[in-house]
């Protein structure tokens, strides 16, 4: 399987995926 | 406000932080964003001015400004009275959401500082005949260097939300 790394555009939407994973980190935590 | 009491050093080192970090993350969306995928379109003969000459020049400048941001970063931290708070997440008793928030891109910063000098760096080395390599080992020095580099610019977006809005939402 291709590593979706190799794509700049999932690189981004993975990017953005792990901020909102953060964000509900951070408002569980707080 | 007194100039060059703690609050002036806090301010400078900011500044300083922020400098090296737009230069690190400059040069890492400029890689990722714009060098590699026009690598394919550029015509073999003129490939050697990126190889030769554009991408080592980057590269110096894209890991010193990592060392820079990390450096400044953290003496930042200290400065400010929140390193070790930041550093534990903000899970602690006297913990904060700015500690968690900050901790969060501090750690990201570090995950991506370790990228920069002991996985692109060196590999990038190896592509770009600075170190002797045979074809092979180029070869997966570069798929090596490019997903670290994929990587870097993955958690550039969570560690740049996680600075951010330790500032400006507290």
């Amino acid at each position: 399987m291709k590593n979706p790394l190799e794509s700049l555009q999932a690189t981004v939407v993975l990017g953005l995926v792990l901020t909102v994973v953060m964000v509900l980190i951070v408002n569980a935590i707080h | 406000m007194e100039y060059f009491g703690d609050a002036y050093w806090s301010f400078f080192f900011r500044w300083l932080h922020i400098m090296s970090g737009v230069m690190w993350i400059g040069l890492l969306w400029y890689f990722n964003f714009v060098q590699i995928p026009s690598m394919p379109k550029i015509p073999d003969e003129q490939k050697p001015a990126i190889s030769k000459v554009i991408a080592p020049s980057a590269l110096f400048w894209f890991r010193w400004a990592a060392m820079s941001t990390i450096i400044t970063g953290l003496i930042e931290a200290w400065l400010n009275g929140y390193l070790g708070d930041a550093l534990t997440l903000g899970l602690g008793s006297m913990g904060t959401p700015l500690a968690t928030r900050i901790g969060f891109g501090m750690w990201l910063g570090t995950i991506m500082w370790f990228n920069v000098w002991f996985l692109i760096w060196p590999n990038q080395k190896k592509v770009l005949g600075m170190v002797q390599a045979s074809p092979d080992e180029k070869k997966k020095a570069g798929r090596i260097a490019l997903l670290a580099s994929r990587t870097n610019t993955m958690l550039s977006i969570p560690m740049l939300y996680a600075m951010a809005s330790a500032s400006h939402l507290g």
